[in-house]
């Protein structure tokens, strides 16, 4: 069998990832710079016999895929700031009855309308902190093609076995840009299928009764199991409750689920950093200004490396902290004003040594950008 | 199988305040099932947030309680995810329409499979009294102290404009009528919309004097008349009531497996 | 081997089909890597369009090209902006039509009369594109050209074919004469 060498762009192959993951419902509503997204899942959805809807906005976009979710059914929606922005209440509703679902926010200038064409990566914190109240939440990124294209089956496998709404923050570079792909084959990489109950029919059903290995089966609306779901806090039969004893155990559990497997949902790769005496740390498509900095710098000799993050929250905080150890400078590459950068400052031992290098006028940062800030916390002067 | 099969009698009493219409309408809904003789499993009941959107958790069938205004955008998705599902809404009328007005429009619009059972009684009671936007001109809430300066919907009218194919209005006094035109809705094929004109003595009637939740609904029978009626006819100012809108259009999620057939056709041809 | 290439003209030039059909001929054809970007917005549709391409033998990390080997302005709007970004050394490629040449760049300059090779010989503006491709193609070698056709097939519906290949050897064709004059000029 001949590998399957595409030359494609970024949204064409969130979807293609999407459906190689088994998306099977997706609502959106058109937004610069994901609308390709849903322009393609419009066609290949139904020719599956699967199922796509255009909404009235991105609220009712969210919510249908919850309700589709609850179904059955593998499902998404794509969409860009204001749209993640509306979608917020919703993502709460998806944490709170643990509803799998993907929501892929390809981040364009903000805040407000923005840079709609323009670059950006300010809603880092929105994905992690964007709805109220305490709760936790997956997000993934990516920095090429190839590399998206297994986070987003990644994002699908993760939402099923944790029963969570999962983030994947790409941006407009990432999701405009053509590059070549090496299309994984079918079963090269697993895929997670719904964790269906095995309770028998007439037997009690309890969705939010956690198992042993800390999974929640789900039963299919329509199926034989009835029961209750809404965002109220609620006992284990999905029924609202006032206890006090509920509502502690029921956030410590949405929390926790996540939080305490932080290091086993890290994802990231290093590049050059055995040797490294500084350490650059990006994401998304800031990831490759940097290592092309770092392959230009490794030439002249500097012993420089990269720390690239594909798992964004949980945030890594063991590994950012174990790579970061011995180095003299850290630089944090990312295009808003440091919100992985903070993040970092709180993971090591010595924050003062953290430094950023960003972009935030909508121009895509460049190796020169970093260049000016390597000269700069090496005391080069800029 | 008997009316009670479909309650989750464990809630009971349910939380309404003493006199609300909102029991009654929710046991017009059961009734309604139970005569068209639906299984427990294939129906899905999918509210917002308010006194109304309570009626989900007190019947045994598979049942959401989503988000202030959502319900129809969650329906959707669940209709379209299993389309043999009897999906309704039960909903109220600042839930369906203020903060969920869009939502409504366009599930009519959409002709999408789901009924939606509105109780309409004119004002926020879960928040406290609140004017609504069905809180008719000159009417009072804890928000208008002197009276509405605001016009109100006619949801009815609204539900038939934006395209709804079977639009009814009732109210809790009728309750015979209500069950046989929440039994039609559901049957239809298409988006189907029920106003059921509820009372809320405890904050509308207080707030305008309305008097207690027997003479809000003395108001409904004597201030309503059936649709072509003689008394409707003399008497212009009275509320009409009736199957206001029953048509046959393309459902949705009928059009959507069509388009899934077409594919397949063109898949098959081209093979 | 790396070459960056700019391509630049005004919506509906077909500018960015023309990238795009290049990275892909590498890609695809020639088991090279390339990266195509392209400017968006309000811009894209009738001002100022830009379509970037990296073509190279190792992985491509930075995607934007900020000083291209080639550069390519199909109008005087785009040259007028542009011009300047080019490589020392590089190759600035107009069509006299569009682009009246003003400023000195340290750049092979090459004028070819596509559009009105394009209209005498197939009488369709639309085939313009696939011609400064075939020009690109064979002043650069930067892909086979056979790649570069076996893209077009691809991607172009089958009534439009046979004038995009002729389009695309009237590219060729200009280019070797251009390359010929070069050469004798260079002796």
């Amino acid at each position: 069998m001949g590998t399957n060498i595409k030359f494609i762009q970024g949204n064409e192959i969130f979807a293609e990832a999407a459906l190689y993951a088994g998306v099977q419902f997706f609502a959106g509503y058109p937004i610069t710079p994901s609308t390709e997204i849903a322009e393609i899942l419009s066609e290949e959805l139904p020719k599956r016999g699967d199922k796509f809807i255009q909404m009235e906005d991105e609220i009712s976009s969210i919510c249908a895929i919850i309700g589709a979710s609850l179904t059955g059914l593998k499902a998404m929606t794509a969409t860009s700031g204001p749209g993640f922005s509306l979608m917020q209440e919703a993502i709460g509703y998806a944490v709170m009855t643990e509803v799998p679902l993907v929501v892929v926010n390809v981040q364009r200038g903000g805040p407000s309308t923005g840079m709609p064409t323009s670059v950006a990566q300010g809603d880092v914190m929105q994905a992690r902190w964007g709805t109220h109240g305490d709760h936790s939440i997956i997000t993934l990124t990516a920095s090429n093609l190839g590399q998206a294209f297994r986070m987003t089956v990644e994002a699908f496998n993760l939402a099923e076995t944790f029963r969570t709404p999962v983030i994947l923050l790409f941006d407009e570079v990432l999701a405009h840009m053509r590059e070549k792909v090496v299309i994984p084959a079918s079963g090269e990489i697993e895929v997670v299928k719904r964790l269906r109950t095995s309770v028998p029919k007439g037997t009690n059903y309890h969705p939010y009764l956690t198992r042993e290995d800390g999974r929640l089966p789900m039963s299919d609306f329509g199926g034989i199991h009835r029961y209750n779901v809404t965002g109220l806090v609620h006992d284990m039969w999905g029924f609202p409750s006032t206890d006090p004893k509920v509502a502690y155990d029921l956030l410590h559990h949405l929390v926790d689920k996540l939080e305490n497997q932080a290091e086993l949902l890290a994802r990231y790769k290093t590049y050059y950093t055995k040797d490294a005496e500084i350490l650059l740390i990006s994401y998304g498509s800031s990831t490759r200004s940097a290592l092309h900095r770092i392959e230009a710098r490794r030439k002249r000799g500097l012993k420089i490396g990269l720390l690239e993050l594909q798992t964004l929250w949980p945030f890594p905080r063991q590994t950012v902290r174990r790579e970061c150890e011995g180095r003299s400078h850290i630089l944090v590459v990312e295009m808003d004003m440091g919100q992985i950068c903070q993040e970092v400052k709180k993971a090591v031992s010595e924050p003062d040594r953290v430094f950023l290098a960003n972009r935030i006028d909508g121009n895509f940062i460049s190796p020169v950008d970093i260049l000016r800030a390597l000269n700069m916390i090496q005391g080069k002067g800029v | 199988m008997a009316v009670k099969d479909y309650i989750r009698q464990r809630f009971f009493p349910q939380i309404w305040c003493a006199g609300c219409g909102h029991g009654i309408v929710m046991g017009g809904m059961v009734r309604a099932i139970e005569q068209l003789g639906l299984e427990k499993n294939e129906v899905v009941l999918v509210s917002g947030i308010g006194c109304s959107s309570r009626v989900s958790g007190y019947l045994d069938f598979h049942t959401m309680h989503t988000l202030h205004g959502r319900a129809l955008a969650f329906a959707t998705g669940v209709k379209l995810g299993m389309p043999h599902l009897k999906v309704i809404s039960p909903m109220g009328d600042g839930d369906a329409l203020a903060i969920g007005g869009n939502h409504l429009i366009h599930a009519a619009r959409r002709n999408i499979d789901i009924t939606a059972i509105i109780m309409n009684n004119n004002i926020y009671g879960m928040t406290g009294g609140q004017t609504s936007p069905l809180t008719p001109f000159g009417k009072k809430g804890s928000t208008a102290v002197l009276g509405v300066i605001e016009q109100c919907f006619d949801i009815a009218e609204l539900a038939k404009g934006a395209g709804a194919t079977f639009v009814a209005r009732t109210t809790t006094y009728h309750v015979k009528e209500m069950i046989k035109m929440i039994r039609d809705a559901i049957a239809h094929k298409g988006f189907s919309l029920v106003e059921v004109m509820s009372q809320c003595p405890t904050y509308y009637g207080r707030k305008n004097r309305g008097g207690t939740a027997v003479d809000m609904m003395k108001e409904f029978k004597e201030g309503t008349a059936p649709k072509g009626s003689k008394k409707l006819e003399e008497q212009p100012g009275f509320i009409e009531r009736g199957i206001l809108v029953n048509e046959a259009r393309p459902e949705y999620v009928s059009s959507y497996m069509d388009l899934i057939e077409e594919y397949q056709n063109q898949r098959d041809n081209s093979a | 081997m790396v070459k960056r290439i700019v391509f630049s003209g005004s919506g509906g030039q077909g500018v960015i089909t023309a990238s795009v059909i290049l990275a892909e001929a590498a890609v695809i054809c020639d088991g090279l890597n390339a990266v195509q970007t392209q400017s968006y917005g309000p811009e894209a549709r009738g001002g100022a369009t830009r379509a970037d391409v990296i073509i190279s033998g190792e992985p491509i990390h930075y995607p934007k090209v900020l000083n291209p080997h080639v550069l390519v302005c199909l109008t005087q709007e785009a040259y007028g902006k542009f011009s300047s970004i080019i490589r020392p050394g590089g190759l600035l490629l107009t069509d006299p039509r569009f682009v009246k040449v003003e400023r000195k760049v340290d750049a092979r300059q090459v004028e070819l009369e596509m559009h009105r090779a394009v209209m005498a010989e197939i009488g369709n503006s639309i085939v313009l594109n696939i011609c400064m491709l075939g020009a690109l193609i064979g002043l650069t070698k930067l892909v086979r050209p056979g790649s570069v056709v076996k893209m077009v097939k691809s991607k172009i519906s089958s009534d439009f074919l046979e004038i995009n290949e002729k389009a695309f050897g009237i590219g060729m064709r200009l280019a070797e004469s251009a390359e010929a004059l070069w050469s004798a000029s260079d002796s």
